[in-house]
C-alpha cells in the first residue's frame, strides 16, 4: 500500500474526520490513565522536521507520538545543516535515508509538505504550511467542539480576525462546514482572502454585526508586529471592531463558547479573563490536541487498524 | 542517403522540395532554392546539391521571437546563448532577441558587444535588447544613443517594470528622439509585492500571496497616456489578462501606434495549475484564468495582440524544486511554442506565421533581415514544419540547458523539420547540425 498522508482537510471526508474523533475517544482515554502510553506504534520512527517555530504544536505532536511509544527523531532548523543552506530536498531524503515511517512537517511555505511527498516513501503530516493549512489544529478543534455539543451540524461558528494569513482559519473553516456547522468570517476586508469562492461561508465585518447569533467565537491571533503597509489602521482600531472585549463578553448568551488557535494577545483580540471564564476552552484545545494528534498519527503509521492499545498492555500499578 | 549525413560544407545550393510555401504575400506549392544566403529560385521541379525534402509541410519564413532569456552573462549553467539558439532553431526561430536581465545586466556597450559577439557565434541571429535603466534598477537611464549605435532597437528593463512613472516619461521621451522601441514588463510591485501567483480564488485556497490582474493592467494603462504624451514607440510585453487586452484595444482604437505581445503560456495554461504546487507553473506574469485565455486568443485573433512571444526563461533544476514562494518565476517555450499555437489557437496557418515571425521582426526592426517573405532575393531565413505531426513534449529531450517546460508529457501537432538561418540548414530533419 503507497503512503497517505495528511496535508489538507480535503484529504478528509466527514466521515473519515467521524472515524479519527471516535479514535480521539479512545485516545483521551488513554491520556487520562495513571501511565499515559500505549505501545501502538513501538518501532516506528517519526520524524518531526520544524521549519518554523513552534512551541505548543511540536510539543503537542511529540507528547502523541511518545504516548504511542514511537521513536522520534528531531529536526530544527537552527541546529540542522538547513542554517548550512541544504535544501529542502535533500533534508528530507536524508531522513528517509535514515530510515523513517513519516515526517512530520512545519514550514512557513504554503504547499511545502506537498512538494516533499515526492521524495519520501514515508507518510508527510503537515503541521502548518504558511497560510495554507492545519489540519490537525481543525481536527483538535472539531474535537473539542464536538466533545462540548455532541455535534457540529447547524453550529452557527465566527472566525475573528485575521482570515487572511491564518492556515488555522482556511482548516477549520473547511473542517467545520464539512461536519454541518456554518461559518461566517469576521474581519475587515483587508484581513479577507482575495476570494471567498473556496470555502461555503458568510462574512461579516464587525463583531458586533454577529456576537448575538453565534454559538461559537472562534478568535484568531492578531499580529503584533509592526508591518509595512498594515492591514488595520492599529491594534486599538482592530480591538474596538474586533476584539472579544470584557464588555462584549458581558453580552454573549451564556452558552457561547469561546476559543483561540494561541498563542494569545490577551487584550487586543480577546480580554483578559475571557479564556479562563466557564466559555473558554483553551486549555480543553490543548488537552484534546494531544489526543487527536495521537489518532492521527496511530491511523497512519500503525499496520493494523485494531485499536489493541485499548486494552491494558501495560500493567497499571499496584495500588492504582 | 539522409541529408544530414550530406557534408554541409560542400554544398553550395539547397532545395527545399515539394512543399507548401506559405508567407505574408500569400500560400502556393513551389520548391525553393537557397544559395549563398539567398532565396534564388521558387518555382516547380528546381533541384539543388542538398535536398530538404517538404513534402506534407509547410515552408514559412523562419520564425522571430521578441522575448528570450539567453542567460548570458551571469546565468550559464542555466542556459548560454549557444545552448539557447539551438533550441531556438529546433524551434523553427531563426532570429531570437536577448532579454537584457542578465549578470551584468546588458545596459552598456562592453556587454552588449559580448552579447552580439556571442549571438554571432551561435546557431540563429541573436539580437539583443538593452535594459532602460542603469542596473535595471528603475533610475538612471542606459546610453540608448550608444548601444542604439550598435544596431539595438529594443530597450526593457524586462522581469522588472520601470516604477517610477517620471522616470518611465523621461526614457520615453529620450527614446522617442533615438526612433526605438521602449518595452514594457507591465508590473505595479507595491501591488504584485510578495506575490507569487494570479490573485484569485485559487491562490485564495492555496494560500499563497496572490499578483492582482491590476498590477498589470495599471501599468499598461499608464504607459498608454505616457506613449500618448511622449509619442514614444512602446511595446507591451507579455499581456496576461483580459484587462490588459481591452486597454490595448482602446489604445488602438484612437489610432495610436503601440505594439503587444502575449507568451504560448499566457493562452494555454491557467492558475488551476498552480493547485498542484509545482513551481515548473510559477511565472511572471503570472498564469491568470479562463477567462484571460479566452481575452488573449481573441486579442490574437483580432490583431490587437501583435505577436507571440516565448518568454523563453530557463532555470536550473534545482531552483525549480524549491517551495513556491521561493523558486524563481519562469518556463522554457523556445522549443514548444510553434505547436502549441498551432494546437491550441484556432487560427489558419498564415496567421500563426504573421504572430510568429513577420509581425515580431517588425516590431523589434528587423524586418530588413527577416522580411517574411519567400521570394527570390530574400535573405534565406527559412523554417519547414510539418503541421500534423505529433509530439510528445519532454524537458529532458530539449536543447536547453535547462528542462523547466511545464508542458511535459504533453502531446502536441507540429513539428519543425528544417530550419535554415541564412542559408545555412542548421536544422534537418528535425536534428541540430552543430
Amino acid at each position: 500500500m503507497g503512503a497517505t498522508h495528511l496535508l489538507t482537510i480535503d484529504d478528509l471526508s466527514a466521515a473519515d474526520i467521524d472515524e479519527l474523533m471516535r479514535l480521539t475517544d479512545s485516545f483521551v482515554e488513554v491520556s487520562e490513565r495513571r501511565i499515559p502510553k500505549v505501545p501502538a506504534l513501538r518501532g516506528r520512527t517519526v520524524a518531526f522536521l520544524f521549519y518554523e517555530d513552534s512551541t505548543r504544536t511540536r510539543l503537542s505532536f511529540e507528547t502523541a507520538a511518545k504516548r504511542l511509544s514511537a521513536d522520534t527523531m528531531n529536526f530544527s532548523v537552527g541546529s540542522s545543516s538547513v542554517s548550512k543552506g541544504e535544501s529542502l530536498r535533500d533534508t528530507v531524503q536524508t531522513i528517509q535515508a535514515m530510515g523513517v515511517d513519516g515526517i512530520v512537517l512545519r514550514h512557513k511555505s504554503a504547499g511545502a509538505p506537498k512538494l516533499i511527498t515526492q521524495w519520501t516513501d514515508g507518510s508527510v503530516i503537515n503541521a502548518g504550511d504558511g497560510w495554507h493549512a492545519h489540519p490537525t489544529q481543525a481536527l483538535l478543534d472539531t474535537y473539542t467542539l464536538r466533545q462540548q455539543r455532541g455535534s457540529l451540524t447547524g453550529m452557527r461558528i465566527a472566525i475573528v480576525g485575521d482570515i487572511k494569513h491564518s492556515r488555522v482559519a482556511r482548516s477549520n473553516a473547511a473542517a467545520f462546514t464539512k461536519m454541518g456547522a456554518k461559518v461566517t468570517f469576521v474581519a475587515p476586508k483587508t484581513l479577507l482572502p482575495s476570494s471567498l469562492e473556496p470555502w461555503d461561508v458568510t462574512v461579516a465585518h464587525s463583531i458586533d454585526d454577529v456576537i448575538d447569533e453565534v454559538d461559537v467565537l472562534y478568535m484568531l491571533r492578531m499580529q503584533m508586529e509592526r508591518q509595512e503597509r498594515s492591514p488595520v489602521p492599529s491594534l486599538r482600531e482592530y480591538t474596538r471592531q474586533f476584539g472579544l472585549t470584557a464588555q462584549r463578553f458581558q453580552r454573549l448568551n451564556d452558552d457561547v463558547l469561546v476559543m483561540h488557535p494561541g498563542p494569545m494577545n490577551r487584550g487586543v483580540e480577546i480580554a483578559a479573563d475571557v479564556p479562563d471564564s466557564v466559555n473558554g476552552l483553551v486549555t480543553d484545545q490543548v488537552r484534546n490536541g494531544v489526543a487527536v494528534r495521537m489518532a492521527v498519527l496511530f491511523k497512519l503509521f500503525s499496520t493494523t487498524s485494531d485499536p489493541s492499545f485499548s486494552k491494558p498492555t501495560i500493567a497499571a500499578p499496584a495500588g492504582a | 542517403m539522409p541529408a544530414s549525413l550530406t557534408s554541409i560544407s560542400s554544398v553550395t545550393s539547397i532545395v527545399i522540395k515539394g512543399g507548401l510555401v506559405i508567407d505574408r504575400s500569400g500560400e502556393h506549392m513551389a520548391d525553393v532554392v537557397i544559395e549563398s544566403g539567398h532565396i534564388v529560385a521558387v518555382g516547380k521541379d528546381l533541384s539543388g546539391d542538398l535536398v530538404l525534402d517538404a513534402s506534407g509541410c509547410v515552408v514559412a519564413p523562419g520564425l522571430v521571437d521578441v522575448h528570450s532569456h539567453l542567460r548570458e552573462p551571469g546565468m550559464e549553467e542555466a542556459e548560454t546563448i549557444e545552448s539557447g539558439s539551438r533550441g531556438a532553431v529546433l524551434g523553427g526561430y531563426t532570429a531570437v532577441v536577448a532579454m537584457p536581465n542578465t549578470m551584468p545586466a546588458i545596459d552598456c556597450a562592453s556587454v552588449a558587444r559580448d552579447v552580439l559577439a556571442l549571438g554571432r557565434e551561435s546557431l540563429c541571429d541573436v539580437y539583443t535588447s538593452a535594459a532602460i535603466t542603469m542596473g535595471r534598477a528603475g533610475e538612471i537611464l542606459t546610453p540608448m544613443a550608444e548601444l542604439a549605435a550598435l544596431g539595438i532597437n529594443l530597450f526593457t528593463d524586462d522581469g522588472a517594470g520601470v516604477q517610477d512613472p517620471a522616470i518611465m516619461r523621461l526614457a520615453m521621451e529620450y527614446a522617442a528622439g533615438l526612433d526605438v522601441t521602449l518595452a514594457q514588463h507591465c508590473e505595479i510591485e507595491s501591488l504584485s509585492h510578495a506575490g507569487h501567483m494570479n490573485e484569485g480564488a485559487v491562490s485564495a485556497k492555496l494560500g499563497v500571496a496572490g499578483i492582482p490582474a491590476e498590477a498589470e493592467e495599471l501599468m499598461v494603462s499608464r504607459d498608454i497616456a505616457l506613449a500618448k504624451l511622449t509619442g514614444a514607440k512602446v511595446h507591451f510585453q507579455h499581456m496576461s489578462t483580459a484587462g490588459s487586452v481591452e486597454l490595448i484595444r482602446a489604445a488602438r482604437a484612437t489610432g495610436m501606434s503601440v505594439s503587444a505581445e502575449a507568451t504560448t503560456h499566457h493562452f494555454t495554461l491557467t492558475d488551476s495549475c498552480l493547485e498542484s504546487y509545482d513551481p515548473i507553473f510559477k511565472v511572471n506574469p503570472p498564469l491568470r484564468t479562463a477567462a484571460d485565455i479566452v481575452a488573449v486568443k481573441a486579442g490574437l485573433a483580432d490583431g490587437t495582440i501583435d505577436a507571440i512571444a516565448t518568454d523563453h526563461a530557463p532555470h536550473t533544476p534545482e531552483t525549480k524544486e524549491r517551495p513556491l514562494d521561493q523558486a524563481p518565476p519562469g518556463m522554457l517555450g523556445l522549443e514548444t511554442a510553434l505547436a502549441l499555437a498551432l494546437t491550441e489557437l484556432d487560427l489558419p496557418i498564415a496567421d500563426v506565421l504573421r504572430l510568429m515571425s513577420w509581425r515580431p521582426a517588425e516590431i523589434v526592426g528587423i524586418d530588413d533581415v527577416h522580411s517574411g517573405k519567400i521570394e527570390v532575393g530574400a535573405i534565406a531565413n527559412v523554417c519547414v514544419f510539418d503541421p500534423q505531426e505529433e509530439w510528445t513534449i519532454s524537458g529532458s529531450a530539449m536543447a536547453s540547458k535547462s528542462r523547466n517546460t511545464p508542458y511535459e508529457g504533453r502531446t502536441v501537432r507540429g513539428k519543425v523539420r528544417h530550419t535554415i538561418v541564412a542559408g545555412e540548414a542548421v536544422v534537418i530533419d528535425a536534428e541540430a547540425q552543430r
